[in-house]
Parts: C-alpha cells; sequence; structure tokens
C-alpha cells in the first residue's frame, strides 16, 4: 500500500483493469455529451452506436447554442457573478478574520462563537427569508440578489483566522513601529501570508457560485440575468426541446470552464474542493 | 490632527498614538470586525431566526394576513403524502448512496495508491464529476439514458436485454438518481482517503514487515484500514451531507416525479416555498432540514475534533 512494494505484473493489471473501467463510467457523461454536441439531428437520431460522427456537424450546433438563447451572456453573468462575490467575501473576511487572531477586544470570543454557528447554517436553509428580504427591499430579479446572500462567509472567517494566527507577533510590532495602520497590517502582511488558504477558497468559492443552481433559481426569472447553471436549464426547457445537439454544445459550454481550469490547475483544485469537507 | 483622526478610527496602533494601546486595539478590533459582524447579523442570524418565526404562522407569501398556529404545519407534514415521500426517499438515498461512495472512494484511492503508473490520470478522471456543473452534466445523463436513443439503451438492446424509462419508470427513478449521486460525489470522497493515506506512517508498514504481515492483504488489514477509520468517518459525515442535500437532479431531471417517486426534501422544500408559495408551511419543512444538518455537523465537528488528537 506504501508504494515500495512494487505489484506483481498481474495485480497491475487488474489495477488497471478495475480504474480504466471506473474511470470509462466517470467519463461516458462527459464523453456522449460532446459526442452529441458534434452530430447532426439525424445522426443523433439514429439508433447505432457511434462516438464520432460520420459528418461534422459541431460548428452549426455550437452556433445554434450561442444564438438561440443569449449563451455567452449567461456565462459572462457567471463569471461577474462569481468574481464580485469572491472579492465581497474577501474583503469582508480577512479584516474580521485579523481582528479575531491577533487583537484583543471585549466580545471577541462571542464573535468568534456568532461565526462558528454561522457555519452551521446551510445556505438552503436561508433561501426562503432571503428570497422575503430581497422582495421586501426591491432587490429579486438583479445581480445584487445573486451577489449579496453570499457576502459574508463564516468559513472564510474561520478559516482565515486559522493561518492569521500563525503568522508571527514580531512581524505585526514591526509593521505598526513601521507606521503601517491595521488594515495596512491585514492586506500587505497577512493576507500575503495566507495566500495558499485565500487561494484554495477562491477555488472552493468561485466553483459553489458557477455550479449553484438553487439561490438563483429563487432570485433571478430574467434571461439576461440568469447564471449558467440556470441558463442552460433554461435552454433545456424553453428552447431546445428535442434536439439534442445545440443542447450539448450549451452544457459543454456551460462545464468547460471549470474542467479546463481543473486540468491547467489539479493539485489547487483538489485542495480547494477537498477544503469544503474541513467545514 | 490627521494622525489623532485616524486613531480614533482604531486604525493606528504605534507606539505613542493618542489612545491608550490596549484602548486603540479594541477600537480598531471593532471597526475591522464591524462589517462581517453585521452581514453575518442581517443576512444569516437574523434569516434563520425568521424560520423559526414563519414557521409557527400560516402564512401565504403575497397575503397581507397571518395568524399563529402553532405546530399545525409540523402536524400537517406528517399527513402530508409528499412529504413523508419526500423524507423516506431521501433517506433512503443517503441509506445507499453514503456507503457505496465511502466504499467506492475508498476501493479507487486505495487502487490508485497500490501503483505508480497513470497516478494522475486516475484521480483527474474520477475527480472530474466533482467539478462539473451538475446542472449541465443532470441533461447530458439525460440525453445517456434517453429510453431510445441514449447509449445505455443501445447497448442493454444489443445485448437483447429490455431497454426501461430509467427517469419515468417509478421503480427505477429512485435507484438512476443514486446511480448519477455515486457518480458525482465518487470523486471527492476518493481525494479525501488519497490525503489520509498519505498521512499514514511509512514506519508503521515497516514495523508491519517487521512483524511478518509483508502480504498486500496482511498490510491492508493490519495497518492501512485501521488507520484509516477517522477518516471513514468523516468521508461518510461529508458523503451524507451532500446527500441529504441532493436537489439539482431531481430539479433538473424528474421534478419529484414520476407521482413522488423521486421526491426529495430539498425539492419538496423549494417546490412549497416558492412555486406553491405555501410561506409557513416551507419554513416548516425548512426547519426538518435545518435539524438533519446541523446534528451531523456536530457529529462532524466531533469526529473531526477526534482525529485531530490522534495526529
Amino acid at each position: 500500500m506504501s508504494g515500495h512494494h512494487s505489484l506483481s505484473p498481474f495485480a497491475a493489471l487488474g489495477r488497471h483493469a478495475t480504474l480504466l473501467g471506473t474511470a470509462l463510467f466517470m467519463l461516458m457523461p462527459f464523453i456522449w455529451m460532446v459526442s452529441l454536441s458534434i452530430k447532426s439531428p439525424g445522426e443523433a437520431f439514429q439508433a447505432r452506436f457511434a462516438l464520432w460522427p460520420e459528418t461534422f456537424y459541431g460548428v452549426e450546433n455550437f452556433a445554434k447554442a450561442l444564438t438561440s438563447v443569449p449563451l455567452a451572456r449567461f456565462m459572462a453573468n457567471g463569471v461577474f457573478v462569481a468574481f464580485a462575490v469572491l472579492a465581497l467575501q474577501i474583503l469582508v473576511a480577512a479584516p474580521c478574520a485579523y481582528a479575531l487572531a491577533k487583537l484583543r477586544f471585549p466580545g471577541r470570543d462571542a464573535l468568534f462563537a456568532l461565526v462558528l454557528i454561522g457555519l452551521l447554517i446551510p445556505q438552503e436553509v436561508l433561501g426562503l427569508p432571503l428570497f422575503i428580504l430581497f422582495h421586501l427591499m426591491g432587490l429579486l430579479d438583479t445581480y445584487a440578489a445573486l451577489i449579496l446572500p453570499f457576502s459574508v462567509s463564516p468559513f472564510a472567517i474561520f478559516l482565515f483566522r486559522q493561518f492569521f494566527k500563525s503568522v508571527p507577533d514580531d512581524l505585526i510590532h514591526a509593521a505598526r513601529l513601521d507606521g503601517l495602520s491595521e488594515l495596512a497590517i491585514v492586506w500587505r502582511i497577512m493576507v500575503p501570508a495566507a495566500m495558499p488558504a485565500i487561494i484554495a477558497f477562491a477555488i472552493l468559492s468561485v466553483i459553489s457560485r458557477w455550479n449553484n443552481l438553487f439561490w438563483p433559481m429563487i432570485a433571478v426569472s430574467s434571461e439576461e440575468l440568469m447564471p449558467p447553471s440556470l441558463g442552460i436549464v433554461f435552454f433545456r426547457d424553453e428552447e431546445a426541446g428535442n434536439d439534442y445537439g445545440p443542447l450539448m454544445a450549451a452544457a459543454t459550454l456551460v462545464v468547460a470552464p471549470l474542467v479546463i481550469a481543473f486540468l491547467a490547475a489539479q493539485k489547487r483544485f483538489i485542495e480547494g474542493v477537498t477544503l469544503s469537507g474541513l467545514k | 490632527m490627521r494622525l489623532a483622526s485616524l486613531s480614533m478610527a482604531g486604525l493606528d496602533l504605534r507606539a505613542g498614538s493618542v489612545l491608550g494601546p490596549a484602548r486603540a486595539e479594541a477600537v480598531a478590533g471593532y471597526g475591522l470586525a464591524a462589517p462581517a459582524f453585521l452581514l453575518i447579523v442581517f443576512l444569516i442570524f437574523l434569516p434563520a431566526f425568521g424560520v423559526f418565526v414563519i414557521a409557527v404562522t400560516d402564512w401565504q407569501f403575497g397575503a397581507r394576513s397571518l395568524s399563529f398556529v402553532g405546530a399545525d404545519n409540523f402536524v400537517e407534514m406528517m399527513d402530508d403524502a409528499t412529504f413523508r415521500a419526500a423524507m423516506f426517499n431521501t433517506l433512503l438515498y443517503v441509506a445507499v448512496t453514503v456507503p457505496a461512495t465511502t466504499m467506492l472512494g475508498l476501493g479507487i484511492a486505495l487502487l490508485i495508491e497500490s501503483g505508480r503508473s497513470f497516478r494522475a490520470f486516475y484521480r483527474a478522471a474520477h475527480f472530474l464529476p466533482v467539478m462539473a456543473t451538475l446542472a449541465a452534466m443532470a441533461i447530458a445523463w439525460e440525453a445517456l439514458l434517453h429510453p431510445t436513443i441514449g447509449l445505455v439503451n443501445q447497448l442493454m438492446g444489443d445485448l437483447g436485454l429490455v431497454r426501461p424509462n430509467w427517469l419515468r419508470d417509478s421503480a427505477l427513478v429512485l435507484p438512476t438518481l443514486m446511480v448519477i449521486g455515486i457518480w458525482q460525489n465518487l470523486g471527492l470522497a476518493m481525494v479525501l482517503f488519497l490525503a489520509g493515506l498519505k498521512g499514514i506512517p511509512r514506519d508503521l508498514y515497516e514495523a508491519a514487515d517487521v512483524d511478518g504481515a509483508d502480504g498486500w492483504l496482511d498490510r491492508l488489514t493490519t495497518v492501512t484500514l485501521p488507520m484509516l477509520g477517522p477518516v471513514s468517518m468523516f468521508v461518510s459525515i461529508i458523503m451524507a451531507l451532500r446527500a441529504f442535500e441532493v436537489f439539482d437532479t431531481v430539479r433538473v431531471l424528474t421534478q419529484g416525479g414520476p407521482g413522488d417517486a423521486s421526491e426529495t426534501l430539498l425539492h419538496t422544500l423549494y417546490v412549497e416555498s416558492f412555486e406553491f408559495l405555501r410561506t409557513g408551511y416551507g419554513a416548516a419543512v425548512t426547519l426538518v432540514f435545518l435539524t438533519i444538518v446541523v446534528v451531523l455537523t456536530l457529529v462532524q465537528a466531533r469526529v473531526l475534533d477526534k482525529r485531530v488528537h490522534y495526529t
């Protein structure tokens, strides 16, 4: 198991056979999706097993996916919302985490307890009251409705606090003597020192926003505000019908950014996603 | 003047600032924590508190009046066939997918670690579904499971088997959603186990060697599995949390149907709260969901605590 005993040829063959089989199962929905995205309607409906089409129809399918619904707009919305949320989360969490990690003030432990209780409450529980709150504020069906509910992340505060605690106090005293304000210490000393945690959190946060379907279904109804997760479902329900080529082309485009980013930086992505288990 | 106003804002802790150092530190602490504190109160605590209040009323969204109904919503839930189906299906879904995902994740992690070749490829291939947008992949699964042109039924037909309508057959729909759920979360269980395997000290294997436990199976049962005990518990709870939250596949593929055959807790919560706009009842369902998640998370925190003490 530890790797210093190498497997017998027979065992090695069994290892590859099993893992290739399970990997094929894992990849099959992706393969079928991409395969349908480059087939013509005629070929898609032939009950014949083929992954690669006789005539390449990808250009037509992808063009139709991009023109029959504002798919590019969905994707742009996804990028905008994910990064706006991330920026707010770091802007709000880092100063608070620094105060919790390094400053002494009455009520600090109570504040930290509040953060820990916040960690317990899943987003889906807040769907109903936030729907009412945003309705009362007249903010339903706006970008604000997609962004603001995620602006404070108790998990980010908790995680950053852990990392900030390990920054030596001497570094902070030296920075104060150099004339840095407390806010400057947060951004110029603490955040750079905790960069690995911040990158891991950033990846987790962007993935969560891009993939989330529950809250966007509640928060927005206008086509031009939809993120990709909601947009692809809208496309299937309103436009595509049985036209599988363009629908699969659209699904491929929705999935592609995170898959490509993951393949480019596997280790960091796995770190980011496994963080979600630690909260 | 400028220095003084900065100190008042608590943002200057230089020696010799106008306020005493302890006082200035406290002011800085409040200033830095205030935005997060206010947002937690207004976006998490007050809304969560609101759910408790709404759950004891008969409020329907948009109605001008509401009245206190005590535990009526919870009593109604017990008699509501759809809610009972949702609860039963969700528990069944959790009971099947959690052990399956955990054990398959462990098996695949062990297989990947047992050799050197293609490790990165296998890890990436199994992890891909964790990353991919589930709403889009559900639509890909729908095409894969299409009764006539889907790959699955083409293969079933070639083998001379019946070609079921996976998502419209009330006996098959929940098992089909379970398979998709396992497919989606397997990779996460795998990477958590891979991390756990890396944490097993090498000397333990060497000690096992000295004790004569040098076969593959001996090493597995005397060192690897016992050392992975706490990790397995931890992985199971994460998988349970994710399984209780099953929503996207239900919403995109079945809307709980046919009948209530694939109704789940979070989907019922969604339909009652945002389609039927039965706000009071939706809040009561939300509290059931909250209770389950809080209990699981507290158990998880205890396990995580134990795991820290182990190492």
